[in-house]
């Protein structure tokens, strides 16, 4: 073993977390090193080759707002854009990319390579160095140790990772890479709980095969998009994606060889994500629908491959042959990467604190896939977290931690960190309470100022910012002292609209609430002195519109907070207290929550057991534990 | 957590040939060891049950003769040590019970308590624990049904009934949201969420009307019985009470001593006001009047009024009928043993809008008439086939009237033209408020019937 430097934090993988992590300690002014297995997979996409989606997107702008990169490095790479759910309320409008892959990872790469304080190694990390209960640094299989105040552990699927085809099985990270074995094993000896996840991805098929008039073009969005607050330049030639659908055949195989997919003949042991099934599952618990659709997403600009979203399977690879064939447009497809699932190890996240440091060995902490989420975006989010305190605490700066009315990443954490999860977690727009607040449109909002504090965002970009805001408050001021009077114009407009008369004259904010109005017919009536940027124009809209259900939305966090607000302390002893159900005990013993508010959402914590808390803590009838 | 063992009279004052009295504390089974003659109480099994003697242990004098259960901690409704002492019936030996057992270290213990005790204790979950309140509180065996059916989980399986049709509704715009790629799952419409809505609207607002019933049930029916001097009162008084066992309490310290009984009627527990006026005064004519029955009147929720067959008319029964105006009133016409003098014409004319019942309490006459009548006024005929479920519990109230109001919130989103996700915030508030009734609060269920309802995934 020798010494092979000195860092404030070590990031162990350079995946979407890693990276991330890496680039945020780095810019937060912390010595930083990041290792990893392979230096030409930074920022590797293995499965979905897109980035956005309801949800996933909007933790893309907030990790833009904090000054992360995901966001600015997808709006460089995309082959196409669009806007979903625009249809629906701004809430949960989203962005989805299709990413070219390869220059997704050179642009990461570049980046990473170009960033002051940050220096990217190849090697495979075997085990930690700890000293007393705390992490000290690293050391490879090459027996490089390099110390650092705090460590990251970012490795994704590649701890035991574990590939099976029908009855093929081998130890591999995703995509063949090679698997980290002996630091799980070391984590476990650490005393580390872990638990085994199972993931699988689809077959890739060479585009020049597919026969294209047999599918629906699903093109990108006329209108430039861009995830990033800061992007000024837009991709404009952008490539379709195609959908097409399994059909009566592509089930009858199916049924017909389910016995030879690893997930049916008991191969995997793994539990996998109930809403990334493969489609065996899909055929097997929902077996009156009589087609699902396909999505075949191309790969990026210089390469045929072409990802067939949908069929993710386990099945044997002559299987998989005989499934492309039956579905349209892909008869005669030649496969060129044939689908897998993939079993790996996670770590119970339980056993984290909310700013992601482990609760068992001090400066450690651990972000990504390994903490048993799925997808790039839930990735990058805890990893811009763990690298901001991973920083901090090297630093000796304040952690930071983004409560659930703040961001989709403060749901995704304390989901994880609280609750646990006992199957792949993917974030949902339905896992939000405070989905008003945590939108698409406002994450420059609600995160910008963080991300300044912590000095993730530069002075230029924050007076505009603070601009923005400006333009934001006078316009709605102007529009709550405009008179729209019932004028021919008015009322022709209404009529257009599909709207009822004016009766009398309204101010143009109330006018502007009326379902039939948008800020753009407004505009018509009455625009301010200087055209507005449109991403103003939009805030004025929506902050208007739904200003009722917004306040609303407020006020349950308001009554949310005065939980939250309730601190329990770190060394409260749930032994001595008399009265709390069994079950209520482990769990808080387990999750040891930070404060009361997070107590309530431990399931098995039931609102007695709150009450019962609560009694105590009001009496200031505390236990603590002795430091034995 | 306590430290003092609390006692009470845990039955019904007045009803039943046994009675219970019930410590619970740490010091539970000491106290009745220091007044049971019989084995000793701190030397035997838990949940096991003893016959014996109280005496006073400073005059040694015998107090009453009974069966001692003794359950230990933590085995018990309040997981404290608890001792039931089962005595006879009846108010004066139950008290002298509740007595010694007060003299002998134990203090009386507050409403509710120990209910409290078994919450704070972690034995019983918030919305049991009112249910068991309320169970407590109860005064009749109809009220007692309603307490017991909510702890069975009818009330319960009505509500998770509503919440899983809202949960449908509520998976299916999430999965429109989470998944706006998926075409083959058909797209939830604003008009589709309006008649899910306007349907579980319609179905609290009908649990909310029984939420009245529920709470008369509860606390009896307020009963006045009016009418002039001698047209037998008290001989309906008699009649109902005798028929139907009266509870009498006492409620001695308000301002004014009033007894009142309770009898039940065909289910329908009548809290009759003022029974000792009535007995105190019929036979002295000159005491009695208009004046005493519109006092009584005040607290009444049902209006008994007496007339006389055997007697002519009076501008004081007008008056009578004056002061009744716009309550539920039952006019009787008693005493038809008696030659006929009153105008019954007229008697049908004031009392066109009341059940009106003849009868002859000397003869026992007409008195099921009048026991049905009763019963029809409270019911409505359709109320007592049993399989009704009421709403009884304030909190549970108050929780569907925030549920109702949630519902409207939504219903008014939608003809606002609000987008379907901001509708939906106020269908999830009810679907929440609707969990908190049944103590079921978990968010992830929503995420379970997502994925078990449509197909999705890559």
């Amino acid at each position: 073993m020798y010494d092979a430097g000195q860092y404030d934090v070590i990031v162990v993988g350079a995946g979407h977390a890693g990276c991330e992590a890496g680039l945020a300690a780095a810019r937060m002014g912390a010595k930083t090193l990041m290792l990893t297995l392979n230096l030409d997979l930074i920022a590797f996409m293995p499965c979905n080759p897109s980035i956005g989606g309801p949800a996933k997107g909007v933790v893309v702008r907030e990790i833009d707002a904090l000054g992360g990169e995901m966001g600015r490095n997808i709006d460089k790479t995309h082959i196409q854009m669009r806007m979903l759910n625009t249809s629906k309320g701004p809430a949960v409008r989203a962005l989805r990319a299709q990413a070219d892959k390869v220059l997704y990872q050179q642009e990461m790469k570049k980046t990473l390579e170009n960033q002051e304080n940050l220096t990217l190694r190849q090697g495979m990390v075997d085990r930690l160095i700890v000293e007393d209960g705390v992490c000290k640094g690293v050391v490879t299989e090459t027996k490089a140790a390099y110390y650092g105040k705090t460590v990251i552990i970012t490795t994704g699927t590649f701890m035991r990772g574990k590939v099976l085809i029908g009855d093929i099985e081998y130890e591999s990270g995703p995509n063949n890479q090679r698997p980290s074995v002996k630091l799980s094993k070391h984590l476990e000896e650490l005393g580390f709980e872990l638990v085994r996840f199972k993931t699988g991805t689809p077959p890739r098929v060479n585009s020049h095969t597919i026969d294209y008039s047999k599918t629906e073009i699903q093109p990108g969005d006329e209108e430039p998009r861009a995830f990033s607050y800061e992007t000024t330049e837009f991709i404009t030639d952008q490539i379709p994606c195609w959908l097409t659908y399994t059909g009566e055949f592509t089930h009858k195989i199916i049924d017909e060889n389910l016995h030879r997919s690893s997930m049916y003949s008991g191969m995997v042991k793994g539990t996998g994500p109930r809403y990334c099934p493969s489609i065996e599952d899909k055929i097997v618990r929902f077996h009156d629908k009589p087609r699902h659709q396909i999505f075949l997403e191309p790969e990026g600009r210089n390469t045929d491959e072409v990802y067939v979203q949908g069929l993710s399977t386990s099945m044997p690879e002559d299987i998989q042959k005989r499934l492309l064939e039956t579905i349209p447009g892909l008869e005669k497809a030649e496969m060129m990467r044939a689908g897998y699932a993939i079993e790996y190890d996670a770590v119970v996240p339980t056993q984290l604190w909310p700013t992601l440091e482990t609760k068992k060995i001090e400066g450690l902490f651990t972000a990504g896939q390994i903490n048993g989420t799925s997808g790039y975006e839930e990735a990058a989010g805890q990893g811009i977290m763990a690298g901001i305190n991973a920083a901090a605490k090297a630093l000796n700066k304040e952690p930071v931690i983004l409560d659930r009315s703040q961001a989709y990443i403060g749901v995704l954490i304390d989901d994880l960190v609280t609750k646990g999860t006992n199957e792949p977690y993917r974030l949902l727009t339905s896992r939000a309470e405070y989905r008003l607040l945590l939108r698409h449109d406002n994450a420059d909002l609600r995160l910008t100022d963080i991300g300044y504090k912590i000095g993730l965002i530069s002075e230029e970009r924050y007076e505009k910012f603070h601009e923005k805001k400006r333009l934001i408050e006078e316009e709605k001021k102007r529009l709550e002292n405009v008179i729209i009077k019932p004028t021919e114009e008015v009322q022709s407009m209404l009529e257009k609209a599909g709207g009822a008369r004016l009766k009398d004259a309204v101010r143009a904010s109330d006018f502007l609430r009326r379902p039939e109005i948008t800020y753009d017919l407004l505009k018509k009536l009455t625009s301010p002195e200087q055209e507005l940027p449109s991403d103003v124009e939009e805030q004025v809209e929506i902050q208007i519109k739904y200003e009722g259900y917004i306040k609303k939305s407020l006020q349950q966090v308001e009554r949310m907070k005065k939980v939250e607000d309730k601190k329990i302390p770190s060394d409260i002893d749930y032994d001595a207290i008399q009265g709390l159900a069994t079950e209520a005990k482990e769990k808080l013993k387990k999750v040891r929550p930070l404060s009361v508010g997070q107590a309530s959402r431990i399931s098995g914590v039931n609102p007695s057991d709150i009450s019962i808390l609560l009694v105590y803590l009001e009496q200031g009838k505390i236990a603590r534990v002795s430091n034995e | 957590m306590e430290t003092d063992t609390i006692a009470a009279i845990s039955t019904p004052i007045g009803e039943g040939a046994i009675a219970i009295v019930r410590l619970s504390g740490p010091e539970a089974i000491e106290i009745a060891s220091k007044v049971f003659k019989g084995r000793n109480l701190t030397e035997v099994d838990s949940h096991t049950i003893h016959y014996g003697k109280l005496i006073n242990p400073q005059t040694q004098e015998i107090v009453e003769e009974v069966m001692v259960s003794v359950m230990k901690a933590p085995k018990t409704f309040t997981r404290e040590d608890i001792v039931e002492i089962n005595c006879h019936g009846g108010l004066v030996s139950v008290n002298r019970v509740l007595e010694l057992i007060l003299e002998n270290g134990a203090r009386l213990a507050e409403p509710g308590e120990f209910t409290k005790r078994a919450f704070l204790n972690g034995r019983i979950d918030l919305s049991q624990a009112e249910a068991v309140i309320d169970l407590i509180r109860a005064k009749t065996d109809r009220a007692m049904n309603i307490a017991l059916k909510q702890m069975d989980g009818r009330l319960s399986k009505l509500i998770q009934s509503l919440r899983q049709e809202l949960l449908e509704t509520l998976a299916h715009v999430e999965v429109n949201i989470d998944y706006p790629e998926y075409d083959d799952v058909e797209e939830m419409t604003l008009e589709v969420m309006k008649e899910k809505t306007n349907h579980v609207h319609h179905q609290i607002e009908k649990l909310l009307q029984t939420a009245k019933q529920g709470k008369i049930l509860r606390e009896g029916i307020g009963t006045a019985i009016i009418g002039r001097p001698n047209v037998g009162k008290s001989s309906l008084l008699n009649a109902l009470a005798h028929e139907n066992k009266a509870i009498v309490t006492d409620i001695p310290g308000t301002t004014r001593d009033v007894i009142e009984e309770y009898v039940n009627v065909r289910g329908v527990p009548l809290r009759l006001i003022d029974t000792a006026g009535i007995r105190e005064t019929e036979d002295i004519v000159e005491k009695i009047g208009v004046e005493r029955s519109r006092k009584v009147l005040q607290e009444a929720d049902l209006v008994l009024l007496v007339l006389n067959y055997g007697d002519e008319w009076t501008q004081e029964d007008e008056h009578l009928f004056k002061a009744v105006e716009g309550m539920d009133v039952i006019v009787i016409v008693n005493k038809t043993d008696l030659p006929q003098q009153i105008d019954m014409d007229q008697v049908k004319k004031l009392a066109a809008r009341y059940p009106l019942v003849t009868t002859s309490l000397i003869q026992e006459k007409g008195i099921d008439e009048l026991e049905q009548a009763i019963a029809d006024t409270f019911f409505e005929g359709d109320l007592n086939t049993g399989d009704l479920t009421y709403v009884s519990n304030v909190r549970h109230i108050q929780l569907l009237k925030d549920a109702k109001k949630a519902l409207e919130d939504a219903i008014g989103g939608i003809e606002a033209g609000m987008p379907i996700d901001v509708v939906q915030i106020d269908v999830t508030r009810t679907w929440e408020i609707l969990g908190e009734i049944v103590g079921d609060t978990v968010s992830d269920s929503l995420i379970d019937q997502l994925f078990s309802q449509f197909c999705l995934g890559k």
